[in-house]
């Protein structure tokens, strides 16, 4: 089991759920490395038999069980940046009372999310189930860079190099949360970088 | 101060559009222009008849951009408090009557692709004047009309004339319905579906569309509950140390308000939740008729909403 | 009433001064011996004459150099004007709102001459004298919004009200205190407020949005709000903040007098009529302590706020390093006298400061 217990914070925050199988003719479902977990946990033939599953591996092992579980349509891609084209392909021609299920790190759910939001689909309606790392997608609010897979605080921005800490203030347009510099009171002051969860 | 901004208006024009609805047209006492507004929004009509005052809120019917004039239809009912029969018998052109500012809770989604209308009756309102708007900004929208019959089908012509290919009609004494499964069924995503008439169309297409996963916010309605005529009743005004009797023809709270008490209020149709009112004490049964207060809300007698609903039996004492 | 408009700066130099008259108004916000968050609103419907609260939107000494310094911020980042696709219409309301408030209630200063939809607006302060056709955008060299928010000073948020919520998807943010548009565009109400500690827990937004979500056309409500800056600097972003940050620690007790300000927002509340959107215009003053001393009910009741205010509003307003600096400074202006409730100066009525 890939879960993690998010300890409680501020109400910009996301919260992410628990994946449940939905009424529905037609049922997207994109996720990374351990997500598949998620979704094997709730597929039945008749889910599946509607469903189109987009899966982003990143060293996990689950290919073949999604595969074995027969979805009307299975992609098997390299890296999200890869499958964004895709997903927004299926997005364009979709009707309404389309069921989205996101499963895996923040950072797919994030992106896929915003993805499902600007064809139309409010995200409240999006369900969602964190699996696996609990690296975050960070904004510089500085140089505006986003910086993937961030798990110390205080980090370095990717982009800039100004030294920031983590908030859990987060956007869901950008599908990142805040950092902001550490030491612009005190430069050079940058405590050891210890997990985010620590 | 209860309620939207006031404005001394003039009836200019009355037109019976059919045997039971009738169009108003009120235009500025002072000649200056009528604040615009939103498609969707209504006005909530001040009727003075006699000694009785009644507060009706009508959709706005006219092109938000035309701030000359503001139109409603009224649909006579017989069976209500009056309202509407007063409007339809006892105004005149030249009447001088109070309209309140423009009130929407039933605004279209801007960010909607597509805007999805079901109609059913004088439920077609709103959409008059959110079709204008939507077409002004070349908005994306499809009408679907259920009247009664050709004869009660108000605007058809006027709707199917200018916009042959988006507006659908069905007339109930032809058998024709609207086929909602496959209405529902193709749209595209970002389709935004509003609802506006009886309440048995507005559960059906809010069911049938959550059934079919339509997301909540995806959906809009709007009901006016006109106060209902009841059995006269008693209310204990707790604050105000006033007892009030509650006549058959008029609703709660314009009973408070006849009693001198200015309580807060907004839509008058049990949409806003602004005349929420604590119960202090409920020897009896209060019978809600709004679409505010939560299930639980409605069951602990703790709270009503007194411009729709009412009370039956010994005592109802309010914290007012 | 003519204005005397200042040439001054909000950085560099800061050469940012406020008149004798524009300490007299200044929107003090305490209207009593302790602070804590309430939903302090009250009707927007004038004031005192020559109040800030007087006018729809105020207009003063540091109208010309506030936009200058706007202007200046948004040639560096364009991101702190954004207005989402849906937006526009509530952008030209909000040109409206302004346009036709400002022309009436400053006629020697604006003008607005309307022939039908074809728009001619003078905005004589800064020279500006544009005909455009309104709703049409392509007739302004902006966007509504961007255009006029150019011209009025304060931030402004265009809110979409859907889903009984209000949701940030437009506007202009060059004076805020450290948040971020660009960031926080497209946030709910709980969302964008949810860094801002304690107040959640006491229910504030629950019952704020209550009564934001029923705020109706030709009723406009306002409150106060406030916060520490040092310097007179209105640019005090996060996306800055790695430059601004460290301005905090030059303070010393020789300078604080002039240094230290007191940042109050006067915001606003106004529904706009095609969009059912609302509108939070921002408005922020600035004053220097030693200029808030020359009234010494301020002086006095200053003092006890910032020394009883608990430590969680210190830290995220941003001035606990320098709170002991600041109550030093602060408690030489309190000599333990009574104060009048209210936040008017009341300088009639309250004593000067006993001296030893």
């Amino acid at each position: 089991m890939s879960k993690f217990e998010f300890p409680p914070s501020i109400r910009s925050r996301p919260v992410w759920g628990t994946l449940e199988a939905r009424a529905g003719k037609h049922h997207l479902m994109i996720a990374d490395a351990d997500g598949a977990e998620a979704i094997l946990g709730i597929a039945t033939p008749d889910l599946m038999a509607g469903a189109h599953v987009i899966y982003i591996p990143r060293g996990a092992s689950h290919a073949d069980a999604l595969r074995a579980l027969n979805p009307a349509q299975f992609y098997e891609g390299p890296s999200y940046p890869a499958a964004v084209t895709r997903i927004e392909r299926v997005l364009q021609d979709a009707h309404m009372g389309l069921q989205v299920y996101l499963t895996g790190t923040e950072g797919l759910m994030g992106q896929a999310m915003h993805l499902a939001m600007q064809a139309g689909i409010p995200h409240t309606a999006i369900q969602t189930e964190h699996r696996g790392s609990v690296a975050r997608r960070m904004q510089c609010v500085h140089c505006k860079g986003i910086t993937e897979d961030v798990e110390t605080d205080p980090f370095v921005c990717g982009h800039c190099g100004l030294n920031l800490f983590v908030r859990d203030h987060y956007s869901r347009r950008l599908a990142a949360y805040q950092g902001v510099c550490i030491d612009a009171e005190d430069p050079g002051n940058v405590p050891e970088p210890k997990g985010i969860y620590e | 101060m209860s309620g939207a901004e006031k404005i001394a208006v003039r009836v200019t024009d009355i037109v019976p559009l059919n045997e039971l609805v009738t169009r108003f047209r009120f235009e500025p006492v002072d000649g200056g222009l009528l604040p615009t507004f939103s498609g969707g929004a209504h006005t909530v009509v001040e009727m003075r008849d006699g000694d009785i005052t009644r507060l009706n809120p009508y959709s706005l019917m006219s092109d938000p951009f035309d701030r000359s004039a503001y139109t409603i239809s009224v649909r006579r009912d017989d069976a209500g408090r009056g309202g509407s029969k007063f409007l339809h018998e006892k105004v005149q052109i030249g009447d001088e009557m109070t309209v309140s500012n423009p009130v929407n809770l039933f605004s279209l989604d801007l960010r909607a692709k597509k805007h999805l209308m079901i109609a059913g009756g004088i439920g077609i309102t709103p959409f008059l004047a959110q079709i204008k708007q939507l077409d002004r900004a070349h908005g994306t929208w499809e009408l679907h009309y259920a009247c009664r019959s050709e004869a009660l089908g108000s605007y058809v012509d006027y709707l199917t004339g200018t916009h042959p290919n988006d507006v659908h009609v069905y007339y109930d004494d032809r058998d024709q319905t609207i086929d909602l499964d496959t209405l529902l069924d193709g749209q595209p995503l970002g389709t935004h579906v509003y609802v506006c008439g009886p309440k048995g169309m507005i559960d059906w297409v809010r069911g049938k569309a959550h059934g079919m996963g339509w997301p909540r916010e995806a959906i809009h309605y709007e009901e006016f509950l006109a106060p209902k005529p009841g059995k006269p009743f008693e209310v204990k005004l707790a604050l105000s140390n006033k007892v009030v009797q509650v006549g058959e023809n008029e609703s709660l709270l314009e009973a408070i308000e006849r009693a001198g008490i200015d309580a807060p209020y907004l839509c008058r149709g049990g949409a806003c939740g602004q005349c929420e009112t604590a119960v202090v004490q409920a020897n009896g049964e209060i019978v809600h008729r709004d679409h505010w207060l939560e299930d639980d809300e409605k069951a602990s007698d703790t709270k009503i909403m007194p411009c729709v609903s009412r009370f039956e039996g010994k005592t109802l004492v309010l914290d007012r | 009433m003519s204005i005397q408009f200042h040439k001054e700066t909000f950085r560099g130099d800061y050469s940012f001064h406020n008149s004798e008259r524009a300490i007299r108004r200044f929107p003090f916000p305490f209207d009593k011996d302790s602070y804590m968050y309430a939903v302090n609103m009250e009707q927007h419907r004038g004031g005192p004459a020559d109040s800030v609260y007087e006018k729809r939107f105020d207009v003063d000494e540091h109208y010309i150099a506030e936009m200058e310094d706007r202007a200046l911020v948004l040639a560096d980042d364009p991101l702190r004007c954004q207005s989402l696709p849906h937006m526009t219409l509530a952008g030209w309301d909000l040109l409206e709102l302004i346009m036709v408030s400002k022309s009436e209630d400053y006629p020697d200063l604006f003008e607005l001459h309307r022939d039908g939809d074809k728009w001619r607006w003078i905005n004589r302060p800064l020279g500006i004298d544009d005909s455009f056709t309104f709703m049409d955008e392509t007739t302004l060299p902006y966007g509504p919004m961007e255009y006029i928010t150019r011209q009025t000073q304060g931030d402004f948020c265009v809110l979409d009200q859907r889903d009984d919520n209000l949701w940030m998807d437009a506007g202009t943010v060059t004076t805020q205190a450290d948040w971020s548009l660009d960031f926080d565009i497209g946030m709910n109400f709980f969302e964008w407020h949810a860094p801002v500690p304690l107040a959640h827990e006491k229910g504030i937004f629950v019952r704020a949005l209550k009564f934001l979500l029923n705020i109706q056309q030709g009723a406009p409500a306002r409150r106060l709000n406030w916060t520490m800056t040092v310097n007179p600097l209105l640019d005090t972003s996060p996306e800055n903040y790695h430059k601004w940050g460290i301005q905090k620690t030059t303070l010393t007790p020789e300078n604080i007098g002039t240094k230290q300000h007191l940042r109050v927002e006067l915001q606003t509340f106004f529904r706009l009529p095609r969009s059912n959107a609302l509108v939070f215009p921002i408005r922020c003053y600035l004053c220097s302590f030693d200029d808030l001393m020359t009234v010494p009910k301020w002086g006095r009741r200053l003092h006890r706020v910032i020394r009883d205010l608990p430590d969680e509003l210190a830290t995220y307003k941003g001035f606990i390093d320098n709170r002991p600096m600041m109550l030093d400074y602060l408690s030489r202006h309190d000599d333990g006298q009574p104060t009048s409730n209210g936040i008017w100066p009341d300088l009639e009525t309250e004593p000067p400061l006993k001296k030893g």
